[in-house]
């Protein structure tokens, strides 16, 4: 594998909690992820997926190890610099959809490109209503964040992730709230970036039958990524 | 910046109730603040006015004292080398010489003043003590011999005349305008004849053209106006016989300084405004210094206002605040967004309070309010200064982004990692 083509690299990321005792809850964990690989983390309750993945998406910056995203070493960036990152290359789809329900669909989709800043507005707009209709919610746009389905807001909290083409896209349990119809939509949603986009997938998830159609799955026990 | 300023305006929008009443919190205390202060300072101006218009900035004039170095005492006065002792005074009540209570040189020192660029105004005086002769009793009086058209110009003479022309007497010779108190003892009407004796035994009969009424009673019986040129012909004096010079400055503040030196310059008495008034000041700024208080108290308690509504606002928009960090927003931008939510709030306020206090101040300026002490005052007086409304915007702001600073402060440090792994 060629190194230039890893999008995400750690390198023996410890963590703790120290809050009511001291608790590891990574111990060494080292993996990569390629351009265009759609991965899944897997593992019981409690052991460090959901912690890892928050590492990997440069939000928790409280760990002992390296990572880097896209040959970018993250441990020492500042704030700012992370920030930047996770707008450009990083994008999220979690649990709950996270939308802003003061603004239309349209917009929320809009927000981080807008932020970004290198499109004008209307090319942003573009865009978002380009994806939009890739997830077949072109109609909704102009609604308002709370009047739609459950299902539709987890497509626009994928649309939302995407606005900015970013090298990966994070997801925690992005899955977990929806029935099996729209779990498989989405699937099928994440399984079109990767190959036509050639976009990296990493996701957390304990949904075994998700897990088994992707590319490769980590698993994880008590800490450790399991060989 | 422009997208921030959009996403603070949308989340405004979404809580637009309590928006409003901490805009309404600004508001009330900037038009409590502005009506306040416009109306404070208007009474101030009003009451100050009562004596300051009246009152020149500085007064030369000469006072008939006994020489403070007698003959004796400058004989041998720094003759110790010479072996003799200084001369011992020992004469005990000094008179005065005899000499006439004028300035000497007057013409030549108004010319002087005039060309003086710190001077605004010079206008000479010639007072006259008389006895108006009302049947078989005397009333004391002073005659106010003056520069009609100067007193008008720059000392409001008109403001105080409640009946008849101040150009009735500056034209008409032997005319008199009368202390209203004066003129009530007297029984003189308009047009009437009082006759006048000096204090050399002349009389001379002057026609009332008019009453004047300062606001002070004891001198409205007592002080009364004439053309300069009638006193000086009811004294048999010549033209150039002025007892004071009256000067007005372009800055007051320059009074003090100026007396002294133009006193040591011309060998004359002066006294300054400050001198003479030292204690209408000292009112007028206990006044603002209350009104000041008031108003900053009441913008600080709309501070807290805002302070808690956005807090508020923070914890229900915490979800909100934890993706926009985690879709690349940074802390700096979070704290931008609150605060400017903060002063958004603060300037609608701020505009609000600025059209309610300017109605405020019209509607006290409407309501009627007569006194004695000013003739030409109907209602209650305010001060429409710009300064005021400038002190109350610039507080407003200013409190306005204490108060969102700590909150969007908070807003910046929150963890989005928390926020949303806690769902």
């Amino acid at each position: 594998m060629n190194t230039s083509e890893l999008v995400l690299e750690v390198e023996k990321v410890n963590k703790s909690f120290h809050d009511p005792v001291t608790i590891q809850v990574l111990k060494d964990v080292d993996m990569q992820v390629a351009r265009g690989e759609f991965v899944s983390i897997t593992g019981k309750s409690g052991c460090g997926k959901s912690t890892l993945l928050y590492i990997l998406s440069t939000m928790d910056t409280d760990y002992e190890g390296e990572l880097k995203i896209d040959g970018e070493p993250t441990r020492k960036a500042s704030r700012t610099r992370l920030a930047r990152i996770r707008n450009e290359k990083i994008g999220f789809v979690f649990q709950f959809h996270y939308l802003l329900t003061e603004f239309s669909v349209l917009h929320n989709v809009m927000l981080p490109g807008l932020k970004l800043g290198l499109k004008s507005r209307e090319e942003v707009e573009h865009r978002a209503m380009v994806l939009l209709g890739d997830l077949g919610i072109a109609d909704q746009a102009l609604k308002g964040a709370n009047q739609i389905s459950g299902g539709q807001k987890q497509r626009v909290a994928i649309a939302r992730s995407m606005i900015n083409d970013p090298l990966i896209i994070m997801g925690d349990e992005p899955t977990g709230n929806l029935d099996s119809r729209n779990s498989g939509i989405v699937f099928d949603i994440f399984r079109k970036i990767a190959d036509e986009h050639k976009r990296s997938l990493l996701i957390v998830t304990h949904d075994q039958d998700f897990a088994a159609r992707t590319d490769r799955i980590i698993e994880m026990d008590d800490g450790r990524v399991v060989p | 910046m422009r997208l921030l300023s959009t996403i603070a305006f949308t989340l405004l929008r979404a809580k637009l109730r309590q928006s409003i009443v901490a805009a309404v919190g600004v508001m009330f205390s900037i038009a409590m603040f502005v009506t306040l202060l416009g109306f404070m300072n208007g009474l101030n101006q009003l009451l100050d006015g009562l004596i300051l218009n009246r009152t020149p900035h500085i007064r030369l004039y000469n006072e008939l004292r006994a020489s403070a170095e007698q003959p004796i005492q400058l004989a041998y006065a720094d003759s110790t080398t010479a072996g003799k002792a200084p001369m011992h005074h020992f004469i005990h009540s000094v008179k005065p010489k005899d000499d006439l209570p004028r300035l000497r040189n007057a013409t030549a020192i108004m010319d002087v003043l005039k060309k003086d660029s710190r001077v605004l105004a010079v206008s000479p005086r010639l007072v006259a003590q008389v006895l108006f002769n009302v049947g078989t009793t005397d009333l004391t009086g002073q005659v106010n011999g003056i520069d009609i058209m100067q007193e008008v110009r720059y000392y409001m003479f008109q403001d105080y005349m409640v009946a008849g022309d101040p150009y009735d007497l500056a034209n008409g010779n032997n005319t008199i305008v009368l202390g209203k108190g004066l003129a009530d003892l007297m029984e003189a009407k308009i047009g009437d004849l009082v006759q006048v004796t000096t204090a050399t035994g002349d009389r001379t009969m002057l026609r009332v053209v008019g009453y004047f009424q300062s606001g002070i009673a004891d001198y409205d019986k007592v002080q009364c106006y004439a053309n300069i040129k009638t006193v000086q012909k009811l004294l048999a004096r010549p033209a150039s016989y002025y007892t004071d010079i009256n000067v007005k400055l372009n800055d007051l503040e320059e009074a003090p300084v100026m007396a002294k030196e133009l006193a040591a310059r011309f060998g004359v008495q002066a006294t300054d405004i400050q001198m003479a008034n030292a204690q209408y000041e000292t009112g007028s700024d206990v006044r603002n210094i209350i009104s000041y208080a008031v108003g900053i108290v009441l913008l600080i308690v709309a501070g807290f206002g805002i302070y808690n509504i956005l807090n508020m606002m923070i914890y229900e928009k915490l979800d909100a605040i934890a993706i926009l960090k985690a879709t690349g927003f940074s802390g700096s931008d979070v704290r931008r967004i609150f605060l400017l939510l903060s002063v958004i709030i603060g300037i609608a306020g701020a505009l609000g309070g600025l059209v309610v206090g300017v109605t405020l101040q019209h509607i006290i300026d409407n309501i009627p309010f007569v006194t004695a002490a000013l003739p030409s005052v109907t209602t209650f007086p305010v001060d429409y200064s710009i300064r005021y409304y400038v002190i109350a915007v610039t507080f407003a702001l200013a409190t306005t982004w204490v108060a969102g600073w700590f909150p969007a402060r908070k807003a910046s440090q929150v963890d989005p990692v928390e926020i949303i792994r806690g769902k």
